[in-house]
């Protein structure tokens, strides 16, 4: 699943930084018809985590309710140089993850 | 000034054929669709990292660097270090080899069969998407500036023909909407002037990103007439109609839209 | 007075009290479930969501609590709820102190017009809510095509 996270490059330790991450995925509602009138069955990523340097720092459960293509904003502390990961799974088993590295200074 | 463009536009449908040259919205009256939408959709489609159709966009440049087909070239391997600014801008064009008129689409699939030994990509796949979204990217705040000029005038006449035809249940014409209605309220919604600047644009209604064709297809559905399949010379024609109609438009894409 | 301002404002008055239904997010059983007994309080909380939506497919939402975020005294948890949607715990929202700062942004799916609720769990056990009403014309889920 495509991905894009968006983090300063640099920040300086204790900063509050911005965290915004884009997930490409229908969030596939479950009220839905095809062509045919079938109904599509509900997919969505149900959960969202991330975790800086191996330690869980947000974490969201998400549902139908968040739009198609989910963008989620939140804030962390800098704490120290290292990496940010993000993972993710839908209702159909589909995990997803990117990461983006940072560097803390002081 | 839009009485004028309004009596120009009737008199045009009345004679069945618009003198050469004549625009029904000046060139200093364009509005791009941005400016019909709400401020949310708009802040949406300016945020660069936030716009979903970005994720596209990203996509396409990975696929212009991926070796492809037989022959295993990548879109890199013959553009190189060449900018792609500027060449959006320009469609759709006559293919010189050929003679024919093509699309960004056509002219993607072109290069893949004919050059990497490659097939074609379906309309609205994610791949070729992502490669007219990063492709149309490359030329943002181009002015669209298509030729009508030589081979071309043909077909620019053939989407005029096809623009001012009334069609379907309803038995409209995209005139009547986006000539003579535009900036009025059909339920609710603004209705637009009918540009195609910032597509392959992320549309509400779709929750993804989707071609023109695919909006012009749901024009027509709208106006309950007949959906032509995708990649008919009808529909090529009439977006070489809308570039020139929208000539002096700087390109959007990806835009946001309802 | 803008347009927009004036159609939402309109809309409101048009609809009838049903639909814009007053309904006390402390009379709402999953908020209830949520504080297990506990009082919710107005306050702390700021949802902030658009008096009119462009499309019900994509709203932007944001909520902010304020709070210190410290290890003493920081924000659990937010809990989105919609009065309208078929799904009506529409989001959950995990922080903490290393958080630095209780805000949260997405963008959201609404079936009509309705109010959502946004309710914060703090750290001493405490719940505390904000409430916002927004007026949909185009719903997500219902207006498919």
């Amino acid at each position: 699943m495509a991905a894009r996270i968006q983090i300063p490059r640099e920040a300086r330790r204790g900063e509050v930084i911005e965290v915004r991450i884009l997930i490409q995925h229908p969030m596939e509602t479950g009220y839905r018809h095809d062509d045919v009138g079938h109904l599509i069955q509900r997919n969505v990523i149900n959960v969202l985590s991330c975790r800086y340097n191996g330690v869980e720092v947000f974490r969201a459960d998400l549902s139908s309710g968040i739009s198609a293509n989910p963008y989620v904003q939140f804030y962390t502390v800098a704490e120290a140089s290292g990496d940010l990961e993000f993972t993710w799974a839908d209702d159909e088993g589909q995990r997803g993850s990117e990461r983006q590295a940072i560097v803390v200074k002081g | 000034m839009r009485r004028a463009g309004i009596a120009l536009a009737a008199a045009a449908l009345a004679a069945g054929v618009a003198h050469a040259e004549e625009r029904a919205i000046p060139p200093g009256e364009l509005k791009s669709g941005s400016a019909f939408i709400g401020s949310d959709l708009r802040a949406l489609q300016n945020d660069d990292f936030a716009n979903p159709g970005m994720l596209w966009v990203e996509r396409g440049e990975k696929l212009w660097s991926e070796p492809a087909g037989r022959k295993k070239i990548a879109c890199a391997g013959c553009h190189k270090d060449q900018s792609m600014r500027g060449v959006a801008a320009g469609y759709p064009k006559i293919d010189k080899a050929s003679g024919k008129l093509l699309n960004l689409e056509d002219r993607i699939n072109l290069c893949r069969t004919e050059l990497m030994g490659a097939e074609s990509l379906r309309y609205e796949s994610e791949e070729l998407l992502a490669l007219t979204a990063y492709l149309a990217r490359q030329s943002l705040g181009l002015p669209i500036a298509a030729s009508i000029a030589g081979p071309a005038r043909a077909h620019f006449e053939a989407g005029r023909a096809s623009y001012h035809r009334r069609r379907g249940q309803m038995n409209l014409s995209c005139a009547h909407c986006h000539d003579v209605q535009w900036g009025k309220r059909l339920l609710s919604e603004t209705i637009s002037q009918g540009h195609p600047n910032a597509y392959p644009a992320y549309r509400m209604e779709w929750q993804t990103l989707g071609s023109l064709e695919r909006r012009l297809r749901a024009c027509l559905s709208g106006i309950r007439a007949e959906m032509l399949p995708y990649g008919s010379p009808e529909y090529l024609d009439l977006e070489l109609y809308l570039a020139w109609r929208a000539q002096g438009l700087p390109i959007e894409t990806p835009g946001v839209r309802r | 007075m803008k347009r927009r301002d004036f159609l939402a404002g309109a809309a409101a008055l048009a609809l009838p009290g049903a639909v814009l239904a007053q309904v006390d997010p402390l009379e709402d059983p999953l908020v209830r479930a949520l504080a297990g007994g506990a009082p919710v309080r107005k306050g702390k909380v700021t949802l902030v969501l658009p008096q009119l939506a462009d499309n019900g497919n994509s709203v932007p939402i944001r909520i902010a609590v304020d709070s210190p975020m410290t290890a003493a005294d920081h924000v659990k948890s937010i809990h989105l709820y919609s009065e309208r949607n078929p799904v009506p715990n529409m989001a959950n929202f995990y922080l903490g102190p290393r958080a630095g700062k209780a805000e949260i942004n997405s963008r959201v799916r609404l079936a009509g017009s309705q109010r959502v609720t946004a309710v914060a769990k703090l750290s001493d056990g405490s719940f505390w809510y904000d409430a916002a009403p927004i007026v949909v014309t185009l719903s997500a889920c219902l207006d498919e095509s």
